[in-house]
């Protein structure tokens, strides 16, 4: 098969709604993109263990704690699901975590603020739990089989993150004042930020429109953006917490809420490195993985000298 | 800096979710060795109750037919209807078969 009758199969696969499978033939533009989608989503996964680690042992209950945990391991297993996933490419895991150190490979924006307060907490499980899920539901119908299988189990999963988070709002938005202000900050300070993970404008965003046509992308980010506000806005305002912005308004003719402007420059700056976080998220990860080195190369030595002895216990 | 080292052999993941039912492909685990690949899969892909046994195989040992070759292996059953118990008549009145 020549290299157009291979591309013409290809597209006419997408264009019927049917998977792209591992062994399939791809184009190449197609193949780096999806690494590069996967393997930030999977990065993301994991960085986003940090912030909510730092609360494990400051729980305020052994029931918060219990749920904190299992919350953080399911995004452990989610990272893992994706690396697996990306790893069907014909990248291999060294690869992307050398990306990730070199900071040639991103994860997640919202990732580098810091998590002050338990309020925090509840906000990360519903707020950006909340955005993420909104665009994992979307990514089920991604084109690639493998992240595709990986978004409907991690969407299963992901369920209770969102609902342990708000939980955690209406409890502290019905407690002291105190916790009522506590509540209210951590929404100030993860609102814009959350609405900034679906990424840039769809004018201004450089991937859209052949990530579209590959069906990788189901729903522009504007539109999931959206989605997520409509959403979001009655939960707030049912327990009484306030949107951070003067703007917001209810536009009868849309049926959709409104929002002001949000600061894109503040976006790119936290990409490009000067977020509060950046560096200690990314130090963290180097450490953790170098203190790991002996571990991996101890199990490796475990596992060949086995098979040598099973070897000489035939040969004998 | 070089992060180059070894992230372990990959291995593929198959679960049963209950009795009866055939082990399914789930994903792929790192381990050194079998014992630590079925701890790995049973901590990543059955936290909830998903499963009751799991394989594990070395994902170098899998075989997988080409995608180019699905018409070759596969077409040659498409014509073949008589396989199929619809294919047959059954004379009104016979029951039970």
């Amino acid at each position: 098969m020549t290299e157009e009758e291979k591309l013409t199969r290809f597209n006419s696969k997408i264009d019927k709604e049917e998977k792209i499978e591992p062994k399939d033939w791809m184009p190449d533009a197609y193949r780096k993109t999806m690494i590069r989608q996967l393997s930030q989503h999977a990065h993301s996964e994991v960085i986003g263990m940090q912030p909510e680690g730092n609360w494990v042992l400051r729980a305020p209950s052994l029931r918060a704690k219990k749920i904190l945990l299992a919350k953080i391991q399911d995004e452990g297993g989610h990272g893992l699901y994706l690396y697996s996933a990306t790893e069907t490419l014909g990248i291999d895991r060294d690869e992307m975590i050398q990306q990730l150190h070199e900071g040639k490979a991103k994860y997640s924006n919202i990732f580098n603020y810091p998590a002050l307060t338990w309020a925090d907490i509840g906000a990360i499980g519903w707020l950006v739990d909340g955005a993420a899920i909104v665009n994992q539901i979307s990514l089920q119908r991604t084109s690639y089989g493998p992240y595709s299988r990986g978004m409907i189990r991690i969407c299963k999963e992901e369920s209770f993150h969102q609902r342990q988070g708000y939980e955690i709002m209406v409890t502290m938005m019905n407690g002291t004042p105190e916790q009522k202000q506590m509540a209210q900050d951590a929404m100030n300070r993860w609102w814009w930020p959350s609405l900034m993970m679906f990424g840039p404008p769809d004018n201004d965003s450089s991937h859209t429109k052949q990530s579209m046509r590959w069906k990788i992308k189901r729903e522009s980010n504007d539109v999931l953006r959206q989605r997520f506000i409509d959403k979001t806005v009655d939960q707030a305002h049912f327990i009484g917490l306030t949107v951070p912005d003067k703007d917001l308004k209810f536009n009868k003719s849309t049926g959709h809420w409104d929002i002001g402007k949000i600061n894109w420059d503040e976006f790119h700056e936290v990409i490009n490195g000067n977020g509060p976080c950046n560096k200690q998220r990314l130090a963290h990860h180097i450490k953790v993985h170098n203190e790991g080195r002996w571990v991996r190369e101890a199990a490796m030595a475990f596992a060949e000298n086995e098979t040598r002895t099973k070897k000489e216990l035939v040969t004998h | 800096m070089s992060t180059k080292d070894n992230q372990l052999p990959l291995w593929e993941v198959f679960i049963q979710s209950k009795s009866g039912n055939p082990h399914k492909h789930a994903g792929s685990v790192h381990a050194s060795d079998k014992n630590m690949a079925l701890q790995n899969a049973r901590d990543i892909y059955t936290r909830r109750g998903e499963g009751r046994s799991i394989w594990v195989v070395l994902s170098e040992n899998i075989a997988a037919s080409a995608p180019e070759d699905e018409a070759e292996l596969f077409d040659p059953a498409d014509d073949k209807v008589y396989r199929h118990p619809t294919f047959y008549r059954v004379p009104e009145g016979v029951k039970n078969m």
